[in-house]
């Protein structure tokens, strides 16, 4: 689908470089010109009247194809997570789920490293990027076999893939549904120690060295699993950090009347954590900001905690939880936009998520100020477990444009 | 038959329904330190009543009780039944294994079920931390925690202090609260709901608890519920008044987290020779039922006037009684105990 061009003026560039007023044209599903634009005759216009023009957002590790959801955030392109059912370890599965979305959406597949997201045989990874896959990712869980994953890496390295870990050690975190401290000890759940973390991260980070290979830990949420990263990149390794919105604002007390929504993968941590996770994302140490969107309804929720499944609803709180980051003075406006639309761009290989003549028309117009009120009951997403329930935040995307055509 | 008068305010507690201004009990975490107090007081008219032939008395006829248990129990069940049985209500008890009872909107759809048979008051058992509380969520009457996972035991944490309180008094001590009573908790505190209530209780009460176990037994950060940890046991049990041991779940006991029976007598078995550490006199409890010859010896468990385990069994009827009455007292209209005070967020 091939958008009529399209000129708007009148907005607040967000570029690398920082904030510019201008306009942007778009043609043929690119941009075409920034900053002073002149529209064409024919064009299409829009008046930003002040908002951001932004890239939209490229939301790196999702669970569910939730459009409603994406386009209320903003977010115009998501990486989808293996973790489907049945999962993507296999071409015709991954080229399905890369057609899924469009055009309003385009999904960029993480194709399953082993059959079945089982951690023990190596899936069609070759013939899995060919279908469409952008990435590889072991799931929801780690590969608990340091030699099954060492294979996986060199062969990925081969390939030239990321390689996507969930990193926690499957023999700590057992059936953990929380953070071992204080607040699982009131609660009575069981719980693993948050070094489960830090210690799958320093293997996957040591086997990713010695592979070669591109490594990103999807979500990295305890100071000594960042600092890991931290030491890691000084030395050179091809490593790159994320998290989710959730890890950012909320520690475990979140947890406390025993609330699933916020019972999460990896669990909710101590607020020394959360400390070091907004001090990573100052000094660049995490890469990408994601939703780690995963919609679940009551049948799944609604449960007794450790029995509750975990995830959250987060395509519609990224962009505001990115956007108080900035009004805190923890990141600038131009950082905020590389942390969910630029990196993870340049993660999936795709030529998007940047405000770049030539790059994809993939365009955002975002109120940053624009207070409402997180409610579970009124999402846009096909399921509300949210733990921002209640919390007012501010920022909304006005406008969606994909590839040059308006959708919100 | 008389009834002797429930506990005068005097100061102690607010008044009317005040005193204990909550719809349900689901842990000692939700209660202060005065309405444990109330609730132990109320307790007391009981146990006078349970050492008389006639032991029935009709406070609650016609009130229609459910005990749902979805985790095997004996004793509490019984306890539980007793308890309502004396007051003169209709006891109803639901047995639902948690391997029938599948989890998932079934426990919800379980609770609306129970809900439409209009019981008076739900005593829950359940396998989940939290599960009770999400019971209570979805019906319209007093529920009461029998236990839920890892989480609260509250009758359990009540009864052995009203157990405490007695065996005090008979001793000439002053038992208002426990200040400057030391109490040792041994045996698996990770796992415990038993602990985590006792642990609640005690500490608003003013006693200083230790806590002993192996360290794969032991929940992270526990000293910050107030308690002292300890993996040694003779350190633990060092002038300590009272040793509570709690039972070893026998799956728990073959390598997992502790190598065998054997080697955790070996460590943390309550023999003669060790309860001789403790304070002259101390008094020993055990919530049951006791692994004999593991965490505690026969000839220990059994120590007149030093054991207090079937006393607390005993306690524990009367401390039933209480909390039936007490949580029922909306539904039977009783004078002061309707709706909620202006301004207040109580009954909600």
């Amino acid at each position: 689908m091939i958008a009529a061009p399209l000129t708007i003026t009148g907005g607040r560039l967000v570029l690398p470089g920082g904030i510019e007023d201008g306009g942007v044209r778009l043609e043929n599903g690119l941009i075409a010109a920034l900053g002073e634009v002149a529209p064409a005759e024919g064009d299409e216009r829009v008046d930003a009247r002040g908002a951001l023009i932004a890239p939209a957002l490229v939301d790196y590790g999702t669970f569910a194809v939730d459009k409603p959801a994406f386009h209320f955030g903003g977010i115009a392109r998501a990486a989808l997570m293996p973790d489907q059912s049945p999962p993507l370890d296999h071409p015709a599965r991954v080229r399905f789920a890369a057609q899924s979305g469009k055009p309003g959406l385009w999904v960029h597949p993480l194709a399953a490293a082993t059959v079945n997201l089982a951690g023990e045989h190596l899936a069609e990874i070759a013939l899995m990027r060919e279908a469409g896959a952008r990435g590889i990712a072991t799931g929801r869980k780690w590969i608990a076999d340091s030699g099954v994953m060492l294979r996986l890496l060199r062969y990925a390295a081969m390939l030239d893939l990321v390689v996507v870990t969930h990193a926690e050690d499957g023999g700590l975190a057992g059936t953990a549904a929380a953070t071992a401290g204080e607040m699982a000890t009131r609660l009575g759940l069981p719980s693993a120690p948050a070094e489960a973390e830090a210690l799958a991260a320093a293997r996957d980070i040591a086997l990713a060295e010695m592979a070669g290979a591109r490594l990103h830990l999807r979500q990295v949420t305890t100071r000594a699993a960042l600092d890991l990263v931290r030491a890691a990149k000084a030395r050179g390794v091809a490593v790159t950090a994320g998290v989710t919105p959730a890890h950012i604002m909320l520690s475990d007390l979140a947890t406390g009347g025993f609330r699933t929504f916020a019972r999460l993968s990896p669990p909710l941590r101590a607020e020394d954590d959360r400390r070091a996770v907004l001090a990573a994302l100052a000094d660049g140490t995490i890469d990408i900001v994601a939703s780690g969107h995963d919609p679940r309804g009551p049948e799944d929720k609604r449960l007794p905690f450790a029995d509750a499944l975990p995830g959250m609803a987060g395509a519609e709180t990224l962009l505001p939880a990115v956007l108080g980051l900035v009004r805190d003075g923890t990141i600038t406006m131009a950082r905020a936009f590389d942390l969910v639309a630029g990196a993870p761009a340049r993660l999936l290989g795709v030529d998007a998520g940047v405000l770049r003549v030539g790059a994809a028309a993939d365009i955002a117009l975002i109120d940053p100020d624009r207070p409402w009120v997180v409610d579970s009951r009124k999402m846009a997403a096909s399921a509300g477990n949210t733990p921002f329930d209640g919390q007012p935040v501010q920022g909304r995307a006005t406008a969606l444009f994909k590839g040059g055509a308006r959708l919100v | 038959m008389d009834l002797p008068p429930p506990p005068a305010a005097d100061g102690r507690y607010p008044a009317g329904g005040l005193a204990f201004p909550h719809r349900d009990l689901l842990g000692i975490g939700h209660l202060a330190r005065h309405e444990i107090l109330y609730l132990l007081d109320e307790a007391e008219r009981w146990v006078a009543l349970n050492r008389q032939a006639a032991k029935r008395v009709d406070l609650l006829a016609g009130l229609t009780i459910i005990n749902a248990f979805f985790e095997n129990s004996t004793r509490t069940l019984l306890s539980f039944e007793i308890a309502g049985k004396r007051l003169g209500a209709d006891v109803v008890n639901m047995h639902a294994a948690q391997s029938s009872v599948k989890k998932g909107e079934t426990l919800i759809d379980t609770a609306m079920t129970l809900n439409a048979m209009r019981a008076d008051a739900i005593v829950i058992r359940h396998g989940s931390s939290g599960a009770v509380a999400l019971i209570a969520d979805k019906v319209d009457c007093p529920v009461l925690n029998a236990g839920d996972g890892q989480h609260e035991h509250p009758t359990q944490a009540l009864l052995d202090a009203l157990t405490l309180r007695h065996a005090l008094r008979e001793r000439g001590e002053t038992a208002d609260d426990f200040t400057g009573l030391k109490v040792t908790i041994c045996g698996d505190i990770l796992h415990s709901r038993v602990a985590r209530s006792n642990i609640l209780a005690l500490t608003a009460l003013g006693a200083e608890v230790r806590v002993c176990a192996p360290p794969a037994l032991m929940p992270a950060a526990v000293d910050r519920l107030g308690v002292i940890p300890y993996h040694d046991f003779a350190a633990a049990l060092a002038g300590a008044d009272v040793v509570m041991m709690l039972r070893l779940q026998s799956e728990r006991m073959s390598g997992q987290f502790i190598p065998s029976a054997r080697e955790y007598r070996y460590l943390y078995g309550l023999t003669g020779e060790r309860l001789a550490l403790a304070a002259p006199g101390a008094l020993v409890m055990h919530p049951g039922p006791m692994n004999r010859g593991v965490e505690i010896d026969s000839d220990v468990a059994e120590m007149d006037g030093i054991s207090l385990i079937t006393r607390q069994v005993e306690m524990g009827v009367a401390l039933r009684m209480a909390c039936l009455d007490v949580l029922t007292r909306r539904a039977r209209g009783l004078p002061g105990w309707g709706d909620p005070a202006p301004g207040t967020e109580q009954w909600v």
